[in-house]
């Protein structure tokens, strides 16, 4: 099953890096936001530095959105999905696959992201035990339910509009444990954030499993 | 659909299912409900006092406490009904889980509107970021993501099992959004009906709150009994359409002469005098319908 999901998940890299889709548009689609967010609050009067977590972990959603579309939309292309239901991978170890590629995509973001929030919204980083735990743990989460939701919606016509109404409110508790360990990292009180940690873990480790079972039902579907 | 029947119950179990919504006994439990709410109103509106703090906007839980309860009931049925589909694969349980959504996202939308109404009186604002409140609007919007899937065209089968993970994660999901939210500071009500040690409502106030709780329970089973058999029936007319499609399709190829439905007719081929107008209502789409010819087939059967 590993092999499978190391098979797959390179599969899926090596395609990124050819097309280069989450460099060339994703990416410049992330800062985009948080520049978006300055036009929205004025960075002057300090609501942008003190939301920073929050406003970090929105756009980490956004373009979580986008990079699992696309994670799916590849396998759409010449009755690729066919290809893969054939390949006689083990449906669990594409599940991994798609998640690993798709956690990479999610953690080169998070670092761009995390550089942007630096320089744009001038808030150093503290905390960085908790802050590198809290993104390993949440990404792991977003990329589980994602690629969960992402099967389920590929194949569809109306994916596009489908996979963002069904898999935010989802992640909703990622947003809210990811952005109060975020906080309590910037308040110098780690023992704050820890229990938010435990949260996203549930919250990984529950859609991990789940996944693991039910991706091969649903990419049958798709 | 037809052809994988071990699949899927719909084409075997269509011949026992209802006829129609409505029967004697649900219009005598439709008189009940009537009959439970007007006293319901009356128990809640002239019968019970007044709260000592909140005054006369209490009354509005004898109406937010029923609902909230059918909201729950119903979401929790959508889960059972999801796990037995991917067990069972009926499509009695599938038809189940469509129709207690659908009850459950309305009366979960209910519970927000009057949870707003009356937490501006009592609260003084229409919303507060409440867990209760919070994983409730989660609530509501998992469940329109819910119907998103149900109402998703193609194949029923297909759709059903989608349906089901969907379904199947409703609860799991609300618990964690619950857990994330409840670690915010709770202006809720505490628990009221089921604090049994030390009651904390006048004896007529929980008579009224318990008979509408009641009625309530009776509304959702009326509700619940007449979705379900249209979601049936909807299933009946879909599995109908195609097998009369099938048929049609068949009877073309069986026909002398007859052109192959798609190919384009020749300019010698004689045209009907009259010319058949088209259906406006064309046959619900199915992914092995075949269109074309099922829809001119049916011009001339229902013109």
């Amino acid at each position: 099953m590993f092999r499978d999901a190391l098979a797959v998940a390179g599969k899926d890299l090596r395609i990124e890096a050819r097309s280069r889709v989450a460099l060339n548009q994703v990416a410049p689609f992330a800062l985009l936001v948080l520049i978006l967010f300055a036009f929205a609050l004025d960075p002057d009067s300090g609501v942008l530095h003190s939301a920073t977590p929050g406003l970090y972990w929105v756009a980490v959603l956004f373009c979580a959105v986008l990079a699992i579309q696309r994670a799916f939309a590849i396998e759409s292309a010449d009755a690729n999905q066919d290809a893969l239901r054939l390949s006689g991978l083990e449906p669990a170890g594409i599940f991994l696959g798609k998640m690993l590629a798709i956690c990479a995509q999610l953690a080169a973001l998070e670092v761009l992201l995390g550089l942007g929030v630096v320089v744009l919204y001038n808030s150093p980083p503290t905390g960085w035990l908790l802050l590198v735990v809290t993104c390993v743990a949440a990404t792991a989460g977003i990329a589980a339910a994602g690629t969960l939701y992402g099967v389920l919606a590929a194949g569809l016509r109306v994916r596009e509009t489908l996979l963002p109404l069904l898999l935010l409110p989802v992640l909703a508790p990622v947003l809210i444990g990811s952005t109060r360990a975020f906080e309590a990292a910037r308040n110098s009180t780690p023992s704050q954030g820890w229990p938010w940690v435990g949260l996203l873990v549930v919250f990984a480790v529950g859609y991990t499993v789940f996944g693991a079972f039910g991706f091969g039902p649903l990419l049958e579907e798709s | 659909m037809i052809s994988q029947p071990a699949q899927d119950d719909r084409g075997a179990d269509v011949a026992d299912g209802p006829s129609g919504t409505g029967s004697r006994g649900t219009r005598i439990l439709g008189l009940v409900v009537l009959a439970g709410i007007a006293l319901g109103a009356y128990l809640a509106l002239v019968s019970s006092p007044p709260d000592v703090n909140m005054g006369d906007s209490v009354r509005l839980i004898y109406l937010h406490v029923p609902v909230v309860t059918v909201a729950y009931l119903a979401c929790g049925l959508v889960t059972v009904a999801s796990v037995m589909y991917l067990w069972k694969k009926s499509a009695w349980w599938d038809v189940t889980a469509a129709a207690s959504a659908e009850i459950g996202l309305v009366f979960t939308c209910l519970t927000l509107v009057t949870g707003a109404i009356w937490g501006k009186p009592t609260w003084g604002t229409f919303w507060v970021w409440d867990p209760r409140l919070t994983a409730t609007a989660m609530l509501a919007l998992l469940l329109f993501g819910y119907q998103a899937v149900r109402h998703l065209p193609g194949d029923p089968t297909s759709r059903a099992r989608r349906s089901a993970i969907v379904g199947l994660l409703v609860l799991p999901n609300v618990f964690l959004d619950n857990r994330a939210v409840t670690w915010w500071r709770s202006l809720h009500q505490g628990t009221t009906i089921l604090n049994t040690l030390q009651p904390k409502i006048h004896d007529q106030m929980a008579f009224a709150l318990v008979f509408n709780i009641f009625v309530g329970l009776l509304l959702a089973a009326w509700l619940m009994i007449h979705r379900w058999r249209l979601a049936w029936l909807e299933q009946q007319v879909e599995v109908a359409e195609l097998d009369e499609a099938i048929a049609e399709r068949r009877a073309e190829g069986a026909a002398p002469g007859t052109p192959a439905p798609g190919t384009p007719t020749p300019a010698a081929t004689p045209t009907p005098a009259t010319p058949t107008v088209a259906d406006p209502t064309p046959a619900t789409p199915t992914p092995a319908s075949p269109t074309p010819a099922s829809t001119s087939a049916r011009t001339e059967v229902q013109p």
